[in-house]
């Protein structure tokens, strides 16, 4: 040790550190613990529907504070599939927030959802799935999953359904719904341009008598470039969102996987 | 008939014979009591959960859960006016502003939602399933201080928990006429003319305590129970989005709209030259 720190004799007995903070004493001073099983692996997840589609998108980054740990993890997932291929799965499940509860409460409703099937003798219908997803998020109401879920497909009149959900399994039914990270850069885009909130007909009267526009179901072509739109907007402001862009939409004829790139910075 | 009702509220094929407890739990919908919720491994869960939850105590938690909310009730002599705004806030962000605040336990029966918007939803939908079986079991609908009962009891039993919730039970059923109970998480439950919970509630009380009288004509109550939200809507920023207006009478409830604030709130103000101190100038 002398040798090394020979030239410099304070650095040897009392180093100086060129950064604020000094090493631990270990039992000098106190040090608190604390259990904290949670990390947010940030993220966005996004879902629209249309009058005979659902749509669920979310993009691939996933993240641990300033590190990026992978360009490529879908938070996009079939349920109630063929475990490699996913093939003929009826619901999507997003998962955003930490990425482990995000796993383990995908893998569980898909366990439900294909345990209903064998009991009951038929799929699952997206309004029961939804009620039983709530079920399982309130089951661990004490102890969380940390994640918010959006749940898509296609209601018993065959039109798009989609219902999102908090931490602890409150749902609503909705036309949209952004999550994760950048969910209040998006949610307020499709607010606009999904339910045309504050657009008002030009022409149809002065001052407070412009009536506002109706919202009318949006063709599938159209929903595809908002949320394409929504998310390199996302990617342009939000540095946990990025790489990859997943997005599963659901017709009566499947779901069809769409995979198109991010900004990778 | 207790047979008849356990056999038919358990799934069909529970008992078919599943090797581990695993399996069963995948079929099990039903989380009765304390036991079968997860619990973080350490001595006290509730702390755990506040330092996660709580944004009230802890503005950086990691969890916020849906709050904040105006919801009034009040009985008159056609009946119970049921009213709510619709935003749900997490901090400072509206998470939504179209929640169904408004929860159709049955035909006959409201409950309302403040404070966390899951414990709401899933404990009055507990409720539902709980009234159901006591027609099955009596032969006869439950009346509304019994049902208020079971839910004070149930909340109270998880006291401490950290559940959040101030709910409304409102109903009519012949042997009471039209009854309306107060439940909190706290384990109050209080019988009373008219309430009003949550962030907005003074708001939505200094409306409706300036106007209300048991005599109310039908049409008098429904634009009372509005105009309280309205206010609230106005004054508290927690508050917002669209109006749920509800009539509980004798044959069942009847739901009165969900509208938009905006232009009510134009409406009131233009024609009825409420609200002055707003300019109508744009």
């Amino acid at each position: 040790m002398d040798s090394l720190l020979g030239s410099n004799p304070t650095l040897a007995s009392n180093p100086a550190y060129s950064f604020s903070k000094a090493p631990y004493n270990s039992a000098a001073d106190n040090k608190e613990h604390a259990f904290y099983p949670y990390t947010d692996n940030g993220g966005s997840t996004l879902g629209i529907t249309g009058e005979d589609f659902c749509i669920i998108a979310g993009d691939t980054r996933s993240t641990s504070g300033y590190s990026i740990n992978t360009r490529y993890s879908p938070k996009v997932f079939r349920i109630g599939g063929d475990d490699e291929t996913g093939e003929g799965a009826h619901i999507i499940l997003s998962v955003v927030g930490f990425a482990a509860d995000g796993t383990a409460l995908k893998e569980r409703l898909n366990a439900i959802v294909k345990m209903y099937k064998y009991q009951h003798g038929k799929k699952i219908s997206v309004k029961a799935c939804a009620q039983r997803l709530a079920t399982i998020l309130y089951g661990k109401r004490f102890f969380p999953y940390y994640v918010t879920a959006i749940l898509g497909g296609l209601d018993e009149d065959g039109k798009g359904a989609l219902y999102s959900y908090d931490p602890v399994g409150s749902y609503e039914r909705e036309q949209c719904r952004a999550a994760g990270a950048a969910a209040s850069l998006i949610m307020p885009f499709l607010d606009n341009q999904v339910n045309y909130k504050n657009q008002y007909l030009p022409g149809t009267g002065e001052g407070h008598d412009l009536e506002p526009r109706q919202a009318l179901p949006l063709p599938r072509h159209d929903v595809e470039q908002l949320v394409r739109d929504a998310f390199t907007s996302a990617t342009e402001r939000h540095i946990e969102v990025g790489d990859g862009l997943q997005m599963l939409v659901m017709t009566k004829n499947g779901i069809e996987e769409l995979y198109h790139p991010l900004k990778r910075d | 008939m207790d047979s008849l009702v356990s056999t038919y509220s358990q799934p069909a094929f529970e008992d078919e014979g599943y090797a581990s407890d695993e399996l069963q739990e995948l079929i099990h919908t039903k989380p009765s009591s304390s036991l079968s919720f997860a619990l973080p491994p350490m001595p006290r869960p509730s702390a755990f959960l506040r330092a996660l939850t709580d944004d009230h105590a802890n503005p950086n938690c990691p969890i916020k859960l849906a709050h904040g909310t105006t919801t009034l009730a009040f009985r008159f002599q056609g009946g119970i006016i049921v009213a709510t705004d619709s935003r749900a806030t997490a901090g400072n962000w509206i998470a939504s502003q179209t929640v169904k605040k408004v929860i159709e336990i049955n035909n006959c029966l409201l409950g309302t939602m403040a404070g966390g918007a899951a414990d709401c939803q899933y404990w009055l939908a507990y409720l539902g399933m709980e009234c159901r079986l006591h027609e099955l079991r009596h032969k006869r609908r439950i009346s509304v201080a019994a049902a208020s009962k079971i839910l004070s009891n149930l909340v109270y039993s998880y006291k401490g928990m950290g559940l959040s919730m101030g709910t409304m039970c409102a109903g009519v059923t012949p042997q009471e006429g039209p009854a309306l109970y107060y439940i909190d998480s706290e384990g109050t439950r209080l019988a009373g003319n008219l309430f009003c919970v949550g962030s907005g509630q003074t708001f939505a009380y200094g409306v409706l305590d300036a106007e209300y009288h048991y005599n109310l004509t039908e049409e008098e109550a429904l634009e009372l129970g509005s105009r309280s939200i309205l206010a609230a809507t106005h004054r508290d920023a927690y508050s917002g989005g669209f109006i749920n207006l509800y009539h509980v009478k004798e044959d069942g409830w009847v739901k009165h709209g969900f509208r938009d604030t905006n232009p009510i709130f134009w409406k009131t103000k233009l024609e009825k030259g409420e609200f002055s101190n707003v300019t109508a100038n744009l």
